[in-house]
């Protein structure tokens, strides 16, 4: 193929890029959009094997087949509760294959004996320690969300000082390495301190602060696609990696934006690590319920409102929810769900769930949606979710002040699916579970939910 | 540095494209945006292929480079094909 030829088909790959991001952002579209994403990917990929500038096949086809047997086998075989881990692996990967890219291009430079210049000096440090930070920190969230690394906050003393010291170190490190003579030794230093950066800035944030994490990381992972990009000089890698980039940070505000708080609070909050925890102390009673008593409930009401958190993707319930909306649909009652942004580990995680127990997407409704229609709501359904329930958030010297919150309080019945009285991630007491109107259903969502539908069937 | 300024371009109008492009995304597509944009990411595996392929540079450079195309084969194939997953399930009433 003509170099003219690979440009062209690069250019044509970076149109069809931007077309499938646009489409991904409309329901109607989106899987169009992503077959174009895929296709402009496939087209960049054939274009560049057909080039003359590959002539050493055999690592290139191997590698190319493991890659797409561990892709698809992972892809296929992940369940919809997992999805928030498989983002983060893929995530990890994308990093740690443009930090490997931009490395491989430095020591290539450096062995045909061609000084590599300023440009490829900074830009390799660049995406040496993005796609690095990247690896492991996508790594660390990995291990978070399956629960191999705790999901607590994990603090220590003079962390902040630390990271920092870290990070002057690597700029120490990278600027050495761009001015000093050609060292490969030096890319290797760069990778490890940039290695235990990204582990040390994932360990402090905790489980409920993921959904900014996994879309920071995602954010990260462009950027270093970006910087190899400007390392070997190809622009399609710059476009595709900004345009990553940029959805990724968009995704980050809309998750901070949700939690009322700032990036830098994300980061270095070490969030629900107690300490500001405002426990009141009193002999205050939750009332109680049973499932029969709450089919009761559901099976006369107008409307009912389903909020789902995190709880239902940790018991997997998604699937006896949708049965029990099934039958109340079947008995006339209007049922709708109320979905808070940062319900769950990722943007969107509940969404994905019920989409995947086949709920009807114009029926979960976004906070903006939900809030004022509580006023209305007979009944609503907690399962599994707490703080962002809380109206703590709406008390000024709260840890959560300020949080926007589902209104559900509003509402004339609550009914609070959970296991125990047991705080949320937060490590508030929720002041809900103790309003009148509020009725605690002490079981598994799982077999509340089973036994609710049961009921219903009854009633 | 020529080159660099070219890069400079397309950088800086891509992102604001994205950020154009991208400004409204209703919840229910947040997780296949971000994971659609993520097997986008998977874009390093062109310049892989490109470092992999070119026979340049000694074992460690193949090695490095040949990590970096599985690694970015893994995350564009598993990326698109668990976003098409995702997808193929919303359904409207």
């Amino acid at each position: 193929m003509p170099p003219v030829a690979l440009e062209l088909a690069y250019i044509v790959s970076g149109a069809l890029f931007i077309l499938g991001l646009k489409r991904l952002t409309s329901p109607a579209t989106a899987r169009s959009g992503n077959g174009l994403a895929a296709a402009a990917m496939l087209l960049a990929a054939v274009a560049t094997l057909l080039d003359r500038s590959i002539v050493s096949w055999t690592t290139v086809v191997v590698a190319l087949l493991v890659g797409t047997l561990i892709g698809v086998l992972l892809a296929r075989l992940v369940k919809m509760t997992d999805m928030p881990q498989l983002v983060a692996i893929f995530n990890g990967f994308g990093g740690g294959a443009s930090a490997l890219v931009a490395s491989a291009e430095f020591l290539r430079t450096t062995q045909t004996g061609t000084e590599p210049g300023l440009l490829v000096g900074i830009t390799v440090a660049i995406g040496v320690l993005v796609g690095t930070v990247t690896f492991s920190g996508s790594f660390i969230a990995y291990g978070k969300l399956q629960g191999v690394v705790t999901g607590k906050p994990v603090t220590w003393p003079f962390q902040r000082t630390l990271n920092l010291l870290l990070f002057l170190g690597l700029v120490g490190v990278a600027v050495w390495m761009v001015v000093g003579p050609p060292d490969s030794a030096l890319l290797g230093v760069l990778a490890a301190l940039a290695f235990i950066l990204g582990t040390f800035l994932v360990l402090p944030i905790g489980g409920a602060d993921m959904p900014v994490v996994v879309s920071l990381l995602n954010s990260y992972s462009g950027l270093a696609a970006s910087a190899a990009g400007f390392a070997i000089g190809n622009p399609l890698l710059v476009l595709a990696g900004a345009l990553v980039g940029a959805a990724g940070l968009i995704l980050t505000q809309i998750m901070c934006k949700a939690m009322n708080r700032s990036l830098a609070n994300v980061a270095f909050g070490a969030f629900g690590g107690g300490g500001t925890a405002a426990v009141e102390d009193g002999d205050r009673t939750v009332r109680r319920t049973s499932p029969e008593e709450v089919a009761l409930l559901l099976a006369y009401a107008r409307t009912v409102v389903f909020v789902p958190g995190y709880g239902m993707a940790v018991a997997q319930a998604q699937h006896e929810l949708k049965k029990l909306m099934d039958l109340l649909r079947e008995r006339g009652v209007e049922v709708t769900f109320a979905i808070h942004p940062v319900a769950g580990r990722m943007p969107g995680h509940m969404n994905v769930l019920l989409a995947e127990s086949d709920v009807p997407y114009d029926l979960l409704k976004d906070m903006d949606d939900a809030n004022p229609a509580f006023q209305r709501t007979d009944v609503t359904v907690v399962v599994g979710a707490n703080d962002v329930v809380n109206p703590l958030a709406r008390e000024p010297d709260s840890a959560i002040a300020g949080m926007p919150i589902l209104d559900v309080d509003h509402s004339a019945h609550v009914v609070i699916i959970k296991r125990s009285l047991s705080p949320g991630f937060a490590g508030l007491d929720n002041p809900l579970f103790y309003q009148e109107g509020s009725m605690m259903l002490f079981m598994d969502a799982k077999e509340a939910l089973g036994a609710l539908a049961r009921e219903v069937k009854e009633a | 540095m020529g080159e660099l300024i070219l890069g400079l371009y397309v950088f800086v109008l891509a992102t604001l494209v994205g950020f154009e492009v991208i400004t409204k995304v209703p919840p229910t597509l947040h997780t296949p945006l971000m994971s659609g944009a993520n097997a986008t990411s998977g874009i390093t595996l062109i310049g892989a292929l490109l470092v992999a392929g070119s026979g340049i540079g000694d074992r460690w450079v193949t090695l490095l480079a040949g990590v970096a195309v599985a690694m970015a084969t893994v995350n564009v194939v598993g990326g698109y094909l668990v976003t098409d997953r995702m997808l193929q399930m919303f359904r409207k009433d």
